[in-house]
Parts: C-alpha cells; sequence; structure tokens
C-alpha cells in the first residue's frame, strides 16, 4: 500500500471530502478490497474518525475489507434463483474453484460470494462475473463460465457484434496509411502508430474495429496513463482537436479512408472514442 | 412553551423537550435501558414505549426521541404499553439473561420467564457506549460495525485503538457486560485498570490516582486466592 496513492485518490475528491462512499469506491477499485492502512490514511486526511470509517466500510457489503480475487463471481441466492437451483450452483462454483463462498482461492483469481437479489429474477438463476451477467445457468454451466473467465471477459467477440466494424485510417499529416495487415488484432489488419510515455518509446498496434479496444504495445502501458501518439512514417503527433468527453485527456484522430475522421482517447483504460463520417471538421 | 396531556394531567414544557423528559417531570416513571441523561437520545431497546393519540390513531411511540408537541395526549402505561414493554423485555432477556439490570428491570416489570432461545449474548447493541465514547469523553474509539446479524460494538480491525484512554466509560454505563474485566486481553482492553500494574492490583492504595470502574476489582480478588 502505498500512501501516496491513497492521497492522490483524496486529491480527486478534494472537491466533496464530505463523501466517503465514493472515495471507499475509488480506493477499492484501486487495491480490489479496503486496506487498513489506506482507511488509516483517509482518516487523518479528512479529519474523520477510523471508528466511522470503519463502521461504513463493514456495512456495506460492496466493500471488502480481505483483498480479494482477479474476478469476482458472484452467485444470486435470492428467492426466486433458490428455488431453480442456486444452491446446487454454488455448491458446484465452491468445488470448482475449491473454496468457500465468500472466500478467495488461494491463486488470488476468484472470490466467490453469494447475494440475495440481483433484481433479475425472471433470468434466474443468475451468476454475475466481474459485471457480466449469464442467466439460467446450470451445475453444467458452471465450468463453462470459469473457463470463459479465465480467458478473458472483456474480450470482445468481434463477430457475434454487429455494432463493431472495421475503420481503414490514414495520418491526418501526411495521409500515410497507418493500416498494418502483417500483424492483425483481432484477426484484421491493425493500425500501427508510434506511442511514447514516460520515458518509454516503441510501437503500438491499435485494432481497427470501431468498437474493440485490443491494442498491443512494446512496453506495457500502466492504466490511467496518458500516451502520446506519432505517426510511424512522417513522425508527426496525431493530435486531435477536441478532449475525451469521458476523462478529459486529449484525443488522437486519423482520417477514415472514404472520408470522416476518428478520434480516440489517449488514457489506457478509456473507453472514449468519436467517429465522425461527415465532416473533416478540425 | 408546549402544553402537552400525559395521563391526564397537563405538562408545560419548553420547546425540544422529549416526551420522556416531561413525563420524568411530572414524576411519572417510564423505565429505560439506553437512555442517560447528557448522551443524546438514541431510542435503541424500545423499553420508554408510550402510547399517542386517541382511538385508531394511537400509535406506540419511543418516548425518549419523540419531541412534545402542542395538545400532544400521552399514555404511559395504558395496557398496550404494558405489553409492548413486556415483550422487549422478554426479547432483552433472551439476548442478556446474565445482565443484572436487565433481570431487575424484568421482575420490576412482573416478567417471569421468557419464551424465546437463550442466546447469551454480552451485548444488546444500545449504543451507550458508543455515546458515551463520542460525547462524553470526546474519543471515538469504539463504534458500531457491521450489519444485521453480525452487527457488533468494538474498535475498528479489532486492535486497540489509539483514540482510546482506557477510561472505562463505556463499561461503566454498559447494561449488559459490566462485569467483563479485560484484564486477561490487554491487547483489546477498554480499561487500563489493574493491567497497568505488575503484579496486578497488589498494594492498590499505594497507587492514588488509579481509577478502576470495578471496585472490588475481579483479577484484585482472584489474586489474592
Amino acid at each position: 500500500m502505498d500512501r501516496g496513492e491513497v492521497l492522490s485518490i483524496l486529491e480527486r475528491h478534494d472537491g466533496n471530502r464530505s463523501g466517503l462512499i465514493p472515495i471507499l469506491e475509488d480506493i477499492q477499485a484501486r487495491y480490489n478490497h479496503l486496506p487498513a492502512e489506506a482507511l488509516t490514511v483517509l482518516a487523518e486526511e479528512t479529519d474523520r474518525s477510523l471508528t466511522d470509517i470503519y463502521g461504513v466500510a463493514t456495512f456495506y457489503k460492496s466493500f471488502s475489507l480481505k483483498p480479494r480475487g482477479k474476478h469476482l463471481c458472484s452467485v444470486c441466492t435470492g428467492t426466486a434463483c433458490h428455488v431453480r437451483g442456486a444452491p446446487i450452483i454454488t455448491e458446484e462454483f465452491e468445488r470448482r474453484l475449491e473454496t468457500n463462498a465468500g472466500d478467495t482461492t488461494p491463486d488470488k483469481e476468484f472470490t466467490l460470494e453469494t447475494v440475495n437479489c440481483l433484481g433479475a429474477c425472471a433470468l434466474g438463476p443468475i451468476v454475475v462475473v466481474d459485471g457480466h451477467y449469464f442467466s439460467d445457468v446450470n451445475s453444467a454451466g458452471v465450468k463453462r463460465i470459469i473457463k470463459k473467465t479465465r480467458a478473458g471477459l472483456d474480450k470482445v467477440q468481434v463477430k457475434a457484434d454487429r455494432r463493431i466494424f472495421p475503420v481503414s485510417v490514414n495520418c491526418s499529416r501526411c495521409n500515410h496509411s497507418l493500416m498494418d495487415p502483417e500483424h492483425p488484432v483481432d484477426e484484421a489488419p491493425s493500425i500501427r502508430v508510434t506511442a511514447s510515455f514516460g520515458r518509454k518509446h516503441g510501437w503500438m498496434r491499435l485494432s481497427s474495429l470501431y468498437g474493440s479496444h485490443n491494442l498491443e504495445c512494446e512496453y506495457e502501458i500502466p492504466a490511467d496513463t496518458v500516451v502520446h501518439v506519432f505517426c510511424p512514417h512522417c513522425h508527426a503527433e496525431l493530435k486531435g482537436a477536441s478532449d475525451c468527453p469521458d476523462c478529459g485527456a486529449p484525443m488522437i484522430s486519423m482520417i477514415v479512408r472514404g472520408g470522416g475522421i476518428v478520434q480516440v482517447c489517449t488514457r489506457r483504460g478509456c473507453k472514449g472514442h468519436m467517429l465522425d463520417l461527415n465532416g473533416g471538421g478540425f | 412553551m408546549i402544553t402537552l396531556t400525559i395521563n391526564g394531567l397537563e405538562a408545560t414544557v419548553d420547546e425540544g423537550t422529549t416526551v420522556l423528559e416531561a413525563a420524568r417531570f411530572l414524576g411519572l416513571p417510564i423505565p429505560t435501558l439506553c437512555h442517560m441523561e447528557g448522551l443524546s437520545p438514541y431510542g435503541a431497546c424500545r423499553l420508554c414505549v408510550v402510547e399517542i393519540g386517541e382511538g385508531p390513531k394511537a400509535k406506540i411511540v419511543s418516548s425518549c426521541t419523540y419531541p412534545a408537541q402542542d395538545g400532544l395526549r400521552v399514555r404511559t402505561s395504558s395496557a398496550r404499553v404494558v405489553r409492548a414493554r413486556k415483550m422487549v423485555l422478554e426479547l432483552l432477556l433472551a439476548s442478556c439473561p446474565q445482565s443484572k439490570t436487565i433481570q431487575d428491570l424484568a421482575s420490576f416489570h412482573n416478567v417471569r420467564q421468557q419464551r424465546f432461545r437463550q442466546e447469551h449474548d454480552d451485548c444488546i447493541l444500545c449504543g451507550l457506549c458508543v455515546r458515551m465514547c463520542e460525547e462524553q469523553m470526546m474519543a471515538k474509539a469504539i463504534g458500531f460495525r457491521g450489519r444485521g446479524q453480525t452487527r457488533s460494538i468494538g474498535t475498528p480491525f479489532d486492535v486497540r485503538s489509539e483514540a482510546c484512554r482506557l477510561c472505562g466509560g463505556c463499561m461503566y454505563v454498559c447494561p449488559a457486560c459490566q462485569l467483563r474485566c479485560t484484564y486477561t486481553e490487554p491487547d483489546k482492553a477498554v480499561c487500563g485498570g489493574c493491567a497497568n500494574l505488575s503484579p496486578p492490583c497488589v498494594d492498590i492504595e499505594s497507587f492514588d490516582d488509579m481509577m478502576c470502574y470495578m471496585s472490588p476489582c475481579v483479577a484484585c480478588e482472584t489474586a489474592a486466592h
């Protein structure tokens, strides 16, 4: 636990230090649980008593003081799910993950918990893994859910999702094509650019599918980092005209072949992007 | 000034007075457990219930948190109130049968037996100690934790709090755990008492400023024999 990190979370809430729950949510989002040291720092910095903070943290079920696994797996055991066999599913999860409900697997991959109702009783029994809902689960489906989660739930199902389509783009400065058919991402030609952040400078390949956020990079980009993106041909920075509507970071813009521009947020982890097929309006 | 009627007697009290205070002003006995002068009212124990209103609109409220209103008609010992109070006492007795305070109250109100499963808890979550710690001792070392069945009172993370000055005030006000000496668990202690002395409590006369809420002390008695 790093004191500075907690302070920076607090700084983001500087305008509203009275809101304890949003701060706790952010700390939990960062560490996946609420470390005791973080709560102590929070108490010191916001002049709250640790007793009050601890009271709130233990009151709400969504806060956890114990470290949790990478994937949070919630099995609904509400009345409707219960009569449709939620106890069997819970047992099956316990057996397959070799842990008890409420606990985390020793490899810190899964945390299994039961929740009382998710409010979607008609779809029961329901299992939620990392915000992905699985309905009508039976004990055979448990294995599939675990397998899917291990493979990565956020991987976009390119072929199944009709909202996702490929775009071909050029550099907005030198109009060279940025497409790289030799190194596909998402089984489609990637967009090759040069990225720099911190002191690192290397290639980056973005998925050319509009709606997919998959990318490859020579260096691992830490979450929340704002990356500078350059054209590999003319070395000009691909600066966009506007800031990201979601997070406020600058966006990069590229020309779409056939007219229009596409803008993508430069913050790692932010999914802000815009496609303007009519204008070339800078 | 507000005029209200309690058991047919008229009382004129200041604004902001609670029904409980008004009734006590008239000398009417209302049993309480979680109420203490100098601490904010909390309404946890429900022993102080009274009936207000008339006819079908009559309802049971906790008098320690109900502010006196002009023209309010209060009955402090109607059959309904007595029944409710007895039920509360039965429930309290079921959760903390060993508490002398609750036993005395139950016997005073003619509760001779209780129908519920015996729990043997050492806390009725009345919050007296929490309010004592916060409002009188200005420490806020203990507080409520968790909710529902797992709700409990204690220090954060169950370790000795730096805010705690071992004044023992929480145990002094507690109606349930009065005889719990924490000498055996010094790292969780909320009372410094005898644990500060070595050997414990010997030559207690030589410690003029020693404060122990428990006198005579259980630990010294055990050590002596």
